[in-house]
């Protein structure tokens, strides 16, 4: 076990990262995660690992493909407009097949918006984090502790699935600190030969990274065999947290993130008045935990509430998995605004009525 | 019999999808001959770009990447940072490098970056059908230059070498021409320079060549080599344009 130590949670993301063997880190500053890249400048050259401030996110996305793409662990990180930036370089690795970790410190928007912690990223991430028919597995976490075990997990799927991993935090989780204790866990790193253009070394055919494939017969083909392999991932890598739901809820709230934690204290509160309301927590944001719903649509009176910081992203996915068995609503706050315990509470008491 | 003439190692026996006439071919020859010569076949790495040479992937003999357009300095960048014994070149059309690529071509030279790049320059976007490039000369007649290049609307054509050459990170640049026998063999002593000064650390390497697009500019082969000579030639002066290869790395 390893000690307990108060961070930053952009540090923390550093720290584990370099514990969980990454040899490359290809940066740009942006608030509210720059503190991520200087960590990384500061740390990565003395162990012999590279950190480079690239020129701009589309560099640094680039530079993490020719680094994944020759078959070494690598990571890049920024903020909203960043990842808008690095959205085509996405694309590209996740075409190609690439493994490699981003984080997503995500500020308001749309535009230049602000610098406060948002969640208004859901569908980039989830829906459409570049161009053409791919998905990437995008982890949530709630807390400095979840996000630095998190990042060990989003390296090793990444290498297993081969596929760009993202962590997508909020401006809260990067700039707070909270005790943090990185536990020891061996990276689980598959050999890349086969694939990795490294250098011929005595092979005898080239290796490729490449992402085009003129025939249309051949593309389709390897989006089929892409869209088996997200088949694979929502089968084996979906995550949540279920609080008080093994229980007859009145309202069952959905949260991630920074808005989990908040959420929880309102559940909390509100069973002081005697009214039960459970939570689920997604951490894995794609794949969306779909089963979390079949399991709780029963138990919950008057279905479940999404609450989050953005006009209404996550909703949709809930209106999915509740699949008109049940009500869902909406309670958000954006451009950098938080929720207050006592708004969330007013919406669920405005939704519940008279029926406690 | 004795072999008097093969294909080089470094280049695949495949056939390419380059139009008739193209000076790709003797490029991608001479970049073949090149890492053949020097003996780095083993452990040398290529970027291709988005253009004409999107496919060079599949010419080469060695490992290769295909980058998005206009980011193989980028690409080369991460590639040599986590390999810092192979040895990695980009190849970019003027489209690629001089427009959508500007900033990655720009800051991997100012870094110094270990890695080479040929650079083909030929006037015009081929790919897509022969449209106006950063490149194109004024008065030139592309397919969005259906007047010829106004340089009131449309500004000037950029000289990479000479710009590149400002930059204190590249240690060697020289534009070059294939358009005619003596010219090719300059243009191989310059390419296996660049790569030799990336074998000895000295940084940053760039090899301009000018090439002609016969099918875009609808002109012979041979009325594109006088082209070339008559147009390309006094405003992208050949030579060396900067060489710092005998200082210390």
């Amino acid at each position: 076990m390893g000690e307990k130590v108060l961070m930053k949670g952009n540090e923390a993301i550093g720290e584990a990262a370099i514990r969980a063997n990454c040899k490359c880190f290809f940066g740009y500053p942006i608030t509210p995660q720059t503190e991520l890249a200087a960590y990384m400048s500061r740390k990565m050259p003395k162990i012999g690992r590279v950190f480079l401030q690239a020129e701009s996110e589309i560099a640094a996305i680039n530079m993490v493909y020719g680094a994944a793409g020759s078959g070494v662990r690598s990571m890049t990180s920024s903020s909203s407009p960043g990842i808008s930036l690095k959205s085509e370089g996405i694309s590209y690795i996740a075409g190609a097949e690439l493994p490699c970790v981003i984080c997503n410190i995500v500020r308001g928007g749309p535009g230049l918006g602000s610098i406060q912690p948002a969640q208004s990223d859901y569908f980039m991430a989830t829906k459409a984090g570049g161009h053409g028919d791919f998905s990437m597995p995008v982890l949530a976490p709630a807390s400095i502790q979840e996000m630095v075990d998190l990042i060990q997990d989003a390296f090793d799927i990444a290498d297993e699935y081969r596929t760009p991993c993202m962590i997508m935090g909020d401006g809260m989780l990067g700039q707070m600190m909270e005790p943090v204790e990185f536990k020891e866990r061996k990276p689980k790193e598959p050999s890349k030969d086969s694939w990795a253009a490294n250098g011929l070394n005595g092979r005898k055919t080239h290796n490729i990274i490449n992402s085009l494939y003129l025939q249309s017969e051949l593309l389709e083909e390897h989006n089929i065999k892409l869209q088996q392999k997200y088949a694979a991932i929502k089968e084996k890598e979906v995550r949540y947290e279920l609080y008080k739901c093994d229980r007859e809820n009145d309202l069952i709230i959905v949260a991630y993130g920074t808005t989990s934690r908040i959420c929880k204290n309102v559940i909390k509160e509100a069973e002081k008045d005697g009214i039960n309301l459970g939570l689920i927590r997604p951490i894995t944001l794609w794949p969306f935990p779909f089963e979390a719903f079949e399991k709780t649509v029963n138990k919950t009176k008057h279905g479940y509430l999404s609450v989050e910081m953005s006009c209404g992203q996550m909703v949709y996915d809930v209106k999915l998995a509740a699949n008109g068995r049940c009500p869902v609503d909406f309670y958000g706050r954006t451009g950098g605004m938080i929720p207050e315990p006592n708004d969330i509470y007013s919406k669920v008491k405005e939704i519940i009525g008279g029926a406690k | 019999m004795a072999v008097v003439f093969k294909k080089p190692d470094a280049l695949l026996d495949v056939p390419t999808h380059y139009c008739p006439g193209c000076t790709h071919g003797i490029i991608h020859r001479l970049v073949a001959e090149v890492i053949d010569e020097l003996g780095i076949l083993d452990k040398t790495i290529g970027v291709a770009p988005v253009g004409c040479s999107v496919l060079a992937y599949n010419y080469f003999a060695c490992d290769m990447f295909e980058a998005a357009h206009g980011r193989a300095p980028a690409v080369a960048t991460g590639i040599k940072r986590s390999n810092p014994d192979k040895v990695v070149f980009t190849y970019q059309g003027d489209g690629d490098l001089a427009a959508i690529g500007t900033a990655e071509i720009v800051h991997a030279a100012t870094r110094g970056e270990h890695i080479t790049t040929i650079f083909v320059n030929n006037c015009i976007y081929g790919m897509t059908g022969g449209q106006m490039a950063p490149t194109t000369l004024p008065g030139q007649v592309t397919e969005t230059t259906p007047y010829g290049r106004d340089t009131k609307l449309a500004g000037f054509p950029i000289r990479v070498s000479e710009m590149l050459s400002t930059l204190t990170g590249a240690c060697y640049i020289e534009r070059v021409s294939v358009d005619t026998v003596p010219n090719v063999i300059k243009a191989k002593k310059a390419i296996k320079k660049a790569f030799q000064a990336q074998l000895d650390g000295k940084g940053f390497s760039l090899i301009e060549v000018l090439s002609i697009c016969p099918t875009n500019w609808g002109l012979s082969p041979k009325e594109s080599f006088k082209w070339l000579r008559d147009n390309m030639i006094p405003y992208y002066e050949l030579g060396v344009k900067k060489d710092t290869t005998d200082k210390e790395a």
